[in-house]
């Protein structure tokens, strides 16, 4: 076989996935249909297909769950959009907390009012008294 | 945002990711989901087997009349368990059964089989490179297809048929495909 289809056979058969011991890629796989669904990537590859095409007759045949990498769909939108959906309450809840704590440093603890007379007047008694 | 709701926020992320992988536990992952229910059987053409009478099993055998698909090797522990059932199906000539014997290493080992254990099937194809069971989306033996008249595949059957699994499932739908028209 041509080295460079050779070479696309290895690539796809890298993320398909073994059905008989399943977190093997068939690539990896010593069972059976493996080494027939290895045979079954070339064949389609001389024949002309593409990569892409190869692995939706594959899919078409054992369903998303043969891909190793699960294809973005509505099914699986949750599992790769977690991810960012985590990190962008992360960065909200971040900004919120600081946001806050500035805020409390810089309102609610106001600069002390200057004593007002009658204040300054005990002051001034309490330290006579002390004197005596 | 009230502080005891910001406290609880962890908590209810984490009850739901627990509800959510508590419920992925309880799934099978060997079970596949079947890719052709509803589509027209898959183009396929094999050679019959030494010493039946038939020429062969092809896609277009299967129009015309309700039949069952079943998948099973000489190799195969659980098609051994499953068989007599298949041979008290044939008794009842309800529906015919036609087989792809999966994956022979020796052409001569499915014929001798059939021998020994009996021969429940109309016809018999040689998949020994597995061309129509991969077309089938096949993942292991037995695994059993029904189809219906105008050759749309209507339900699989992963794992052997057994007195539960045909009087539950298989024979209601297989009384009531009998009853559609041909066309």
């Amino acid at each position: 076989m041509d080295p460079a289809l050779e070479a696309r056979a290895r690539h796809i058969s890298k993320g398909l996935r073994c059905l008989v011991c399943q977190n093997q890629s068939i690539d990896d796989s010593d069972a059976s249909l493996a080494k027939d669904l290895r045979v079954l990537v070339r064949e389609r590859i001389t024949a002309g297909d593409s990569n892409d095409q190869v692995e939706a007759y594959v899919v078409s045949r054992y369903g998303d769950f043969v891909l190793l990498k699960p294809p973005f769909n509505m099914t699986t939108l949750v599992l790769w959009l977690s991810p960012l959906l985590l990190f962008i309450c992360g960065t909200i809840a971040i900004i919120v907390f600081f946001r806050r704590k500035k805020k409390a440093t810089t309102t609610s603890t106001p600069a002390p009012l200057p004593l007002t007379d009658a204040e300054k007047k005990r002051v001034t008694e309490l330290l006579m008294e002390g004197d005596q | 945002m009230n502080k005891h709701l910001a406290f609880l926020t962890p908590l209810l992320v984490f009850s739901i990711l627990v509800g959510y992988f508590a419920i992925g536990l309880t799934k099978d992952p060997s079970k596949l989901p079947n890719m052709l229910a509803g589509q027209p059987v898959p183009e396929f053409t094999l050679a019959g087997l030494q010493g039946r009478d038939d020429e062969g099993f092809k896609n277009t055998d299967l129009l015309g009349d309700v039949t069952l698909v079943n998948v099973f090797g000489s190799w195969c522990e659980a098609c051994r368990v499953e068989h007599p059932f298949l041979m008290e199906i044939k008794q009842k000539n309800l529906i015919p059964i036609h087989a792809i014997d999966w994956r022979e290493v020796d052409s001569k080992a499915g014929p001798l089989w059939l021998k020994k254990n009996g021969d429940p099937y109309t016809l018999v194809g040689d998949d020994p490179k597995s061309k129509a069971a991969i077309s089938f989306g096949v993942t292991g033996a037995p695994e059993t297809f029904l189809v219906d008249k105008k050759g749309i595949i209507r339900f699989k059957h992963v794992g052997p048929i057994n007195k539960q699994v045909w009087q539950s499932t298989l024979e209601p739908l297989i009384v009531r495909l009998n009853k559609e028209s041909r066309s």
